[in-house]
């Protein structure tokens, strides 16, 4: 079986995977960070989005593999300490979830609109922006005042 | 998925190699396509070589009156381009509009092109600008290249390298996008180029077409009201739970007049 080395969250880790294994399942299975979540499988929902060399993507139609050498961030790398970053902050302040699946995905998908949008959003953007990450509990209102409290307040950082 | 052996060369020529012998292998580029594809198991292949360390394939570049695209530039990139807002800015809307912003940040314009689905988008750039697609062996007409339902004018092992997009005088794409996949229910290219008009339809039917009626008609008269008497023959169309063919026919006609309104402003 090939062997990756992924940085994930800042630290080299490797493994031996099959070639079908999908960076989700790397993630989860043979790291145990299972704050990416499977949510539909069929590419549809980002609940498992993270960012592969500073982009977002659905990790699970990538394979592992095709990740070796890069640098990986999931929701757990985000937070420095005990200090939240300032999208994950802006979610708790606005209530940006209920059952809360759909959360990382969402906060990495809302990181990755910054990098393409800059921090001015308005609720048109952010909205046609969220098109790759489903929630079936909040009907996006609180997402939309989360996700631009968020652009605002990564500015300031 | 079953399992494969994944390889991922940095020269085409070896990429070449690698597929050479190997009837059950496969290209993998974006993977947007693909990997749900063998995930539901609908596929299976015994080698994937991947693309992506294949600088010559990367990148967007002007080349005289066209635009030069290789074939793993990903969609985001293709609609964040400036060389390509500036000549085309019809084709970075298109570009923008693929899947979401997660498929566009790792799809790319040869994995759709070589895929051809039925209701993606680039077919309708591709035809309907009058591109031509470069492969490691040839150059193919975007007329001759789209045969059927996912079913192209590649032979076994070859590989789309670019694809070069004429620049017209002015275009406008305009779709109408299934409401969870934004994979086109139907979209329209319209191109008004120095040969005429150009209407290409993705999304209808099994591959995408032109419209020469509407061609005529634009050819007259070009706007939106040239249109109006159009009938369109939803005989061939595609029907499914998310619309009839004669949805579909009637779709084309209103996404082709918001595709000249595009190409005017």
């Amino acid at each position: 079986m090939p062997t990756v080395s992924i940085t994930v969250n800042g630290e080299l880790r490797s493994a031996e995977v099959e070639g079908r294994t999908l960076l989700v399942h790397f993630l989860r299975d043979h790291l145990r960070l299972t704050g990416t979540h499977v949510g539909c499988d069929t590419s549809q929902c980002g609940a498992c989005t993270v960012h592969v060399d500073g982009v977002a993507i659905k990790s699970c139609s990538a394979l592992a593999v095709a990740c070796d050498g890069a640098s990986v961030t999931t929701i757990e790398g985000l937070a420095v300490a005990d200090q939240l970053h300032p999208m994950q902050q802006a979610f708790h302040e606005n209530h940006g979830l209920q059952c809360g699946f759909c959360t990382p995905g969402m906060i990495m998908s809302a990181i990755d609109m910054v990098r393409r949008n800059g921090h001015d959003l308005d609720e048109h953007t952010i909205r046609t922006q969220l098109d790759g990450n489903i929630c079936r509990c909040t009907g996006y209102h609180n997402i939309v005042r989360a996700v631009q409290a968020g652009a605002a307040a990564m500015r300031e950082r | 998925m079953h399992d494969f052996t994944y390889h991922h060369p940095n020269l085409l020529s070896d990429a070449a190699g690698l597929l050479g012998g190997k009837p059950e292998a496969k290209l993998l580029a974006g993977g947007m396509s693909l990997l749900p594809s063998l995930k539901l198991r609908l596929a299976r292949y015994s080698d994937l070589v991947d693309l992506k360390a294949i600088a010559d394939l990367q990148g967007i570049k002007r080349a005289g009156d066209a635009v030069v695209i290789g074939a793993m530039t990903r969609h985001a990139v293709v609609a964040a381009s400036d060389v390509v807002k500036q000549a085309i800015p019809a084709l970075a809307v298109l570009a923008g509009g693929i899947g979401d912003p997660l498929v566009r940040n790792r799809g790319t314009i040869g994995g759709s092109i070589a895929n051809a689905d039925p209701a993606a988008d680039y077919p309708a750039g591709v035809l309907g600008l009058g591109a031509t697609i470069i492969t490691d062996r040839r150059e193919i007409a975007g007329e001759d290249f789209f045969l059927g339902l996912f079913e192209v004018a590649l032979e076994p092992g070859e590989i789309i390298t670019a694809v070069r997009f004429p620049i017209p005088l002015r275009a406008g794409y305009a779709k109408l996008p299934h409401p969870a996949s934004r994979f086109a229910l139907v979209g329209v290219m319209v191109a008004k180029t120095r040969a005429g008009v150009r209407v290409a339809v993705t999304g209808a039917a099994a591959t995408v077409f032109r419209l020469t009626q509407a061609e005529a008609a634009l050819d007259a008269d070009f706007s939106a009201a040239a249109l109006d008497g159009i009938e369109v023959d939803a005989g061939e169309f595609s029907s499914d739970i998310h619309a009839s063919a004669e949805y579909r026919a009637h779709a084309i006609t209103v996404m082709a007049k918001r595709a000249i309104d595009a190409a005017l402003r």
